[in-house]
């Protein structure tokens, strides 16, 4: 079947997440497209499979005007999706599954659709048994089941997302040969993906998005350096970022070995210096967040070590982090960092209350000096509020001012979850400007970034994670935002492989003692 | 939909109409004349000094529990194991009385031990909820529901078992205490203890104050408002999730012991009559703060004693108070859900 996208716009409040994408697609083959976190791309799958309407344009399907309303119109239209995250039934038998998304009478028929499950498995060569129960699969098997339902839904328009993200190499080969198959028998597949790799070994074409338009259109052979630049847009000025001498290591990880549902991380070396500023690179999930986390004592690692000036802390919990002046921002400010109810005054006292024992402070809150306290700490950190607004009132920035405002006088590290997103220019400048100031008082600063240019400007040293593969650390100094997109996606990890004992390219200076 | 400051209070207007309009309805329903009714139940509970003070005996355990489930609502948990909790601050407190009955000690000593025991016994009661949460990961509720059945158990079994009465057990309950265990009360017919009363009016003020004005307090709500961040923020939340069970619990353990001690004087079967569940429903109705707690429990009280009038005066049962608090409740929270929806579609689409 051929699509065609006409003019598609979406927004959510004020942010344009697809302004007038036009785009098409061929029968009977496999468009690739590319960009960063938030370029749109989820967006456009999500209108055109039925999950959400567009706010104008419109979607033709082999020249005839379609209107796709929910996902059950898509699936009767013949476009089926593949999530991310499977979206099936775990506690089910894989029949069962099967069964769920179709309309059949009072009485499903169990063995007509075991029967066509285990024909299409056998086509295929998966090996899925109908009566076994989905949790007993591996996420690439799931995949399989995924698949095998929206060719029993009679999918004509296969759209996949992310779909080589937490899958075993054979299972990817697999996959890939699947997909060929499916385009070669008349499917027309949308490959949705930031690996370069992924889309250079599989696609008949690609497109790119970058901040909800269409920048680019691609044919094989592809040129990996102009999809980056095209993903990620021009290389930025680059400003001086070391803002003092680096001094005694505070953070230390030890051939870290991290473990979550999704990923691995394998024997992570690195170390962090007072004054520093480490930036962690990659796309999100890649196992940025688990490393985060695994600092601050709220992921226990699965060996290895993490120290704190020396002291081993792999076994410590959040609270006994930060006891050792360590802070942790979190990317949802509202969801995990605040408490929305309570007032930007009662934040203060909370986070004053905590230090120490507590007890130092009495039994009382002694609201006039809490007012004061605040007052003081909201005109310092020019926050728009007033002591008794509630912090769901105030804006992202303003959120994560109050974080910042939050934050103990003394810290040795502080670890942040994408320090700016969604905040304007002016507020980010701002943040960097505090987090620096706490740089040159001593703190180190090791944050996650999705966007290039952050990472480029702040950071003195780069880690970039890609599917759990973590580089060296990195000399900011030396990289330029074309590399960094390509590491990020997956290109130019040879040249860590090749010789591990000699630096890369830009050099690793102080990061791996034993 | 605009929201002005005239909007949440006309919406609770609004419940509090529609609750009598159905209880009305109900009564409509079996023939009886409504206005009759309410009358009967107003003069049941304020038309003398005997019926009065019944009011404020009733109030007494209501107030007890509300001001402890006031307490663990702050921390965000629903403590439905209270009237469990209420049943074993009974027991242990009978306990400690038929233990020093007749001992040399002074009986005031043994009433105050008896309270001492009550709490502990309603404290225990509760954090055995809070401990099958936080390491069995058994939600408060089905754990709280569970163990309310237990106490139930273990109570009958103790009336019918080791504390029968010589002879046949019964119903009725245990022995009745020596009159020199009872809680001295204002006259020979009044069961309106005194110290009771006192003792309710400093528990819903300390509840007020460790709410509102302390650092355990505000504590208790970061925990309540978003366990996460509260946790990112230093707080150790599942142990102030325990503290929280705990004094719930010493409440409800203070209005099983204020029953036994003053009211009964024995140990019965129903002897937490329903006070935990109401006290929820108290604690819904003043959203959750301790202000407004001791007016509307008095109110709730109010219905409770004046509706004993009406099998006696109209044939009618009862329950017809419950009927009452129970449509009261659900309007309330149903027209502060419409008043929030209302105004969340408002901003959605400007």
């Amino acid at each position: 079947m051929r699509i065609e996208l006409r003019d598609i716009h979406k927004s959510f409040g004020p942010v344009h997440a697809n302004a007038g994408i036009s785009l098409e697609v061929a029968e009977a083959s496999v468009l690739g497209v590319l960009g960063e976190n938030g370029a749109g791309k989820s967006t456009l799958m999500k209108i055109i499979s039925g999950f959400q309407p567009p706010d104008s344009g419109s979607i033709l399907l082999d020249g005839a005007l379609a209107s796709i309303r929910s996902p059950a119109d898509a699936i009767r239209l013949g476009i089926g999706m593949l999530h991310q995250d499977p979206l099936d039934f775990p506690p089910l038998r894989l029949v069962d599954d099967l069964l769920l998304g179709s309309s059949g009478p009072l009485r499903p028929d169990r063995r007509g659709a075991a029967r066509a499950m285990r024909e299409l498995a056998e086509r295929f060569g998966f090996d899925l048994d109908p009566d076994s129960y989905v949790d007993a699969l591996t996420v690439g098997e799931r995949q399989q089941l995924e698949i095998l339902r929206l060719l029993w839904m009679q999918a004509k328009v296969l759209i996949l997302d992310e779909p080589t993200t937490g899958i075993s190499l054979p299972q990817k080969e697999k996959l890939f040969a699947t997909i060929r198959r499916l385009a070669s028998e008349g499917m027309t597949v949308l490959f949705v993906s930031h690996k370069l790799e992924d889309v250079e070994a599989l696609c008949d074409a690609a497109v790119v998005l970058r901040q909800g338009e269409l920048v680019g259109r691609s044919e094989p052979p592809f040129d990996a350096r102009r999809l980056v630049e095209l993903m990620f847009g021009k290389e930025v000025p680059q400003v001086s970022r070391r803002c003092a001498e680096p001094g005694r290591p505070v953070l230390s990880a030890r051939n870290l070995c991290l473990d979550s549902i999704r990923l691995q991380i394998k024997d992570l070396e690195l170390s962090v210096c007072a004054g520093e500023t480490v930036g962690l690179a990659g796309m999100e999930g890649s196992g940025q967040a688990l490393f985060l986390s695994s600092c601050a004592g709220l992921e226990r690692a699965v060996s290895g070590k993490v120290c704190l000036d020396e002291r081993d802390m792999t076994k410590s919990s959040h609270h006994d982090f930060k006891r050792r002046g360590v802070a942790y921002l979190p990317a949802a400010r509202l969801e995990e960092g605040l408490v929305p109810g309570l007032s930007l005054a009662e934040h203060f006292i909370l986070s004053e209350g905590s230090r120490g024992s507590g007890t130092a402070h009495g039994v009382f809150i002694a609201r006039g000096a809490a007012e004061e306290r605040a007052t003081s700490r909201i005109a310092a950190y020019n926050i728009k509020g007033r002591p008794d607004s509630p912090v769901e009132s105030l804006s992202g920035g303003n959120q994560q001012r109050a974080l910042l405002a939050l934050l103990r006088e003394e810290l040795s590290l502080i670890l942040v979850e994408h320090p700016t997103r969604g905040l304007d220019i002016e507020s980010t400048a701002y943040i960097w400007a505090k987090l620096k100031e706490r740089c040159s008082r001593g703190a180190a600063i090791v944050f996650i970034s999705s966007d290039l240019d952050e990472i480029l400007q702040y950071s003195d040293r780069v880690l970039v994670f890609f599917a759990g593969r973590v580089s060296p650390p990195i000399d900011a100094e030396g990289l330029s935002a074309s590399e960094l997109g390509g590491l990020i996606g997956g290109k130019g990890w040879e040249a860590f492989d090749r010789e591990s004992a000699r630096a890369p390219a830009p050099s690793t200076q102080g990061a791996t003692h034993a | 939909m605009h929201e002005t400051r005239l909007t949440k209070p006309l919406f609770q207007a609004g419940a509090v109409a529609l609750a009598l309009g159905i209880t009305t309805l109900v009564l409509l329903a079996t023939g009886a004349s409504p206005f009759a009714a309410y009358r009967s139940i107003l003069s049941g509970a304020f038309g003398g000094w005997g019926v009065a003070s019944d009011v404020v005996v009733a109030w007494v355990p209501l107030l007890l529990v509300t001001s402890g489930v006031l307490v663990t609502f702050t921390v965000g948990l629903w403590n439905i194991g209270i009237e469990g909790q209420v049943t074993l601050g009974a027991i242990f407190a009978t306990w400690a009385l038929r233990s020093f009955q007749g001992s040399a000690l002074d009986p005031g000593l043994v009433i105050a031990i008896a309270f001492v025991a009550g709490m502990a016994g309603g404290a225990v009661w509760a954090m055995l909820v809070g401990a099958l949460k936080t390491f069995g990961g058994v939600n408060e509720i089905f754990g709280g529901l569970g163990l309310n059945y237990v106490a139930t158990a273990l109570n009958i079994w103790l009336i019918f078992g080791p504390w029968k009465r010589p002879g046949v057990a019964s119903m009725s309950g245990t022995v009745p205490f020596d009159k020199s265990l009872w809680l001295p009360t204002i006259n020979e017919q009044s069961r309106l203890a005194p110290a009771a009363v006192g003792i309710a009016i400093a528990g819903i003020a300390i509840v007020f104050v460790l709410v509102q004005g302390t650092y355990f307090g505000l504590k208790l709500k970061a925990v309540g408002k978003n366990p996460k961040a509260a946790y990112l923020l230093g707080i150790p939340t599942w142990q102030y999730m325990m503290a929280s069970f705990a004094i719930c619990g010493v409440f409800a353990g203070l209005a099983g012991a204020v029953q036994v001690t003053a009211v009964y004087h024995r140990l019965i079967p129903s002897i937490s009559s329903g006070y935990g569940f109401l006290g929820l429903m108290v604690g819904m109705l003043v959203n959750y703060s301790a202000a407004l707690a001791a007016p509307v429990a008095l109110f709730f009280a109010a219905l409770n004693v004046g509706s004993i009038q009406l099998p006696i005066v109209h044939k009618l049962d009862s329950s017809l108070a419950g009927v009452l608090q129970g449509t009261l409740v659900l309007f309330v929270l149903l027209g502060d859900g419409l008043r929030k929806r209302l105004s969340a579609k408002g901003k959605a689409r400007p």
